[in-house]
């Protein structure tokens, strides 16, 4: 058990290398360094240059890059060139959000995704297995920024159920009724990214119960007597959850991809909208910072979607 | 040996007929009412679009007439009204519409054949060549696509449509390379395979001759759904402001009206129509696009 983690450990090694190598490359693309943003009209260019020179950015590339990284491995990502404050603590603030709308996400797409691919796959041919069917197909189909769109224009704005914006209203005070405001902020970007989430884990889902149902343990089981609650909850439901602990690291990636959009949209003051002011700001501190974060959070679904599934069927550990 | 030649050529005759991929997509399709349906709105969509292009002038579309702005549904004469600099919501959705599923179209074209060439190769080959592809595959996939697209739009001079199409299809190869090499995998051990290498055809030849048109079904299947998801990736990133460039007319910047507050709600001609439109051009592509592979899983179960 320990071994197979220790060698995913090994893996990630030279995939952080290469990602701290492509944000290198980025970041050196985007244009301006970090005394851009002191630059007015009485200051004098030999003063820059001395800065510049000072800070090592004359240096070769490589050493640039490896002062970087071991900058990197002190918790240092620079400061910001416009908002003048170190990297570390304006990510801090906005991961914060960002996380639990992220968690409330996961938790509605598992509690809605599991009952529906059970039903859709215990109940395939009837009425109820085809609506899951269509609905799965649905979700599949449509781009996610045209459900919040209409989700937030339907719900937010004409029915006026959910707030439109932000992650707490003003007016809340004391703390229970922060932590309402905090949840009922994250209620409706959270159901809508759910919806258009489920559609991996109830298709594996259905797929394998009608797989594992024919199988020949299955019907060891049911000669043997054992009653039919206990095959399905015990038998075949445990061996089709596996994938699903297979597809947690994809859902991850999809959700830190989809922040950007849904922060937009719904004016949510985490990471990706974080992101996207530092874009237009051309925050480039900031914006590098924030890549690096993406790709390593999604290294590490990864691994721990790997590490679950090693857990959890001991066939595929790696010897 | 004159034996030998004949086995050969009894053989390729047997295996090397598989139905032509477009035959199967219209026999398949015609079979399914619900599918036809779809197939008939895509057409219709594309028409809309193409065929309703031609009539129009680029430069005169996107001309800007301030006296014309925010005219609301079917006043003079817009039948969808007109945005902020005056410019008829029709004819913006139906360049809008034509720009979206070009971009759609060029980046599965090239991701199909990149991710086919790496696919066949990495299948057919197995072994270290496999799995230094497969390593790289799963990075690309892995990593965060969307923050560095738009990363990418951000930084890369002349930023223009083909550039976008490039960008997109850097991520794009990847999944049509998994895909097609977990079929080659599956071809490359059976017997047609076994006797092409026998009577001496080079693995270039086995690859492209043989192997590929038993996996043209999965071709199209691959090119439908992949037009599908790429029209998402690319309004997707035009709605938050980073795909076409504003002169360029995009279905996802029409949609993008609606992160106005004061749009979504007062002016909902200006998002809704292209909303819709795309919410039934991804909905009927995929839906043949799934009428497809039923079809192909079902015969490959016969086989």
């Amino acid at each position: 058990m320990w071994k197979t983690v220790l060698r995913r450990l090994l893996i990630m090694i030279p995939q952080l290398i290469v990602l701290s190598i492509i944000v290198f490359i980025l970041a050196k693309m985007m244009p301006g360094d970090p005394f851009t943003g002191l630059i007015n009209p009485n200051t004098d260019p030999k003063e820059i240059a001395r800065l510049r020179q000072a800070a090592g950015l004359n240096d070769p590339i490589w050493v640039q890059y490896f002062r970087w990284v071991g900058n990197l491995f002190h918790g240092d990502l620079g400061t910001s060139y416009v908002q003048h404050v170190s990297v570390t603590s304006l990510i801090a603030d906005r991961a914060v959000n960002t996380f639990w709308l992220s968690l409330l996400t996961v938790v509605i797409t598992y509690a809605l995704a599991i009952p529906m691919g059970i039903t859709a796959g215990r109940r395939e041919g009837h009425w109820q297995g085809t609506l899951i069917q269509i609905f799965n197909y649905i979700t599949f189909a449509i781009p996610g920024f045209v459900v919040y769109i209409l989700g937030i224009w339907l719900f937010g704005y004409t029915l006026g159920w959910f707030p439109i914006s932000g992650s707490v209203s003003g007016s809340a005070s004391g703390f229970f009724p922060v932590i309402w405001s905090r949840f009922y902020h994250m209620l409706l970007p959270a159901i809508l990214a759910a919806v258009i989430s489920t559609t991996g884990t109830v298709q594996y889902l259905r797929i394998g119960i009608l797989d594992n149902r024919v199988e020949d343990y299955v019907r060891t089981a049911r000669s043997k007597g054992v009653p039919e609650k206990v095959v399905f909850n015990k038998h075949i439901l445990r061996n089709s959850l596996l994938p699903i602990a297979a597809f947690f690291g994809n859902t991850i990636t999809g959700l830190l991809s989809g922040s950007v959009i849904i922060e937009t949209v719904f004016n949510y003051p985490g990471m990706g909208q974080l992101f996207m002011d530092s874009i237009s700001q051309r925050d480039y501190t900031t914006l590098t910072a924030l890549i690096l974060l993406y790709g390593i959070l999604t290294l590490i679904g990864n691994l721990l979607s790997d590490i679950i599934m090693s857990i959890v069927d001991p066939r595929i550990r790696i010897q | 040996m004159a034996k030998d030649k004949k086995m050969k050529k009894d053989n390729s005759q047997q295996v090397s007929t598989p139905p032509l991929g477009i035959r199967i997509v219209l026999r398949e399709i015609v079979k399914d009412k619900a599918a036809l349906t779809a197939f008939c709105i895509v057409i219709a969509i594309l028409l809309f679009c193409f065929v309703g292009s031609l009539f129009l002038n680029k430069s005169q579309v996107t001309e800007i007439n301030i006296a014309e702005s925010y005219y609301a549904w079917g006043e003079n004469g817009h039948i969808f009204g007109t945005d902020e600099g005056g410019r008829d919501i029709l004819k913006l959705l139906i360049m809008g519409g034509r720009n979206s599923i070009m971009i759609g179209i060029s980046v599965t074209l090239i991701s199909m054949v990149v991710g086919l060439i790496v696919g066949i190769f990495a299948g057919y080959y197995g072994g270290i060549i496999d799995s230094i592809i497969m390593r790289i595959v799963d990075f690309i996939q892995i990593m965060p696509n969307f923050p560095i697209l738009i990363v990418l739009a951000t930084v890369i001079p002349n930023y223009n449509a083909y550039t976008l199409v490039g960008m997109i299809s850097i991520f794009g190869w990847t999944s049509s390379a998994r895909y097609y090499r977990s079929f080659v995998l599956a071809q490359r051990g059976r017997e047609y395979v076994m006797a092409s290498k026998t009577s001496g055809s080079s693995d270039l030849q086995i690859m492209f001759r043989e192997v590929l048109p038993n996996i043209s079904s999965m071709i199209i299947i691959d090119l439908v759904l992949g037009i599908a998801g790429n029209i998402g990736v690319e309004t997707g990133l035009s709605f938050i402001g980073y795909g076409l460039p504003i002169t360029t007319p995009s279905l996802g910047t029409l949609i993008g009206y609606a992160n106005d507050p004061v749009n979504v709600t007062t002016r909902p001609w200006l998002w809704m129509p292209a909303a819709i439109l795309l919410l039934i051009i991804s909905l009927s592509i995929n839906y043949v696009g799934r009428a497809l592979q039923k079809a192909a899983d079902a015969r490959q179960r016969e086989n």
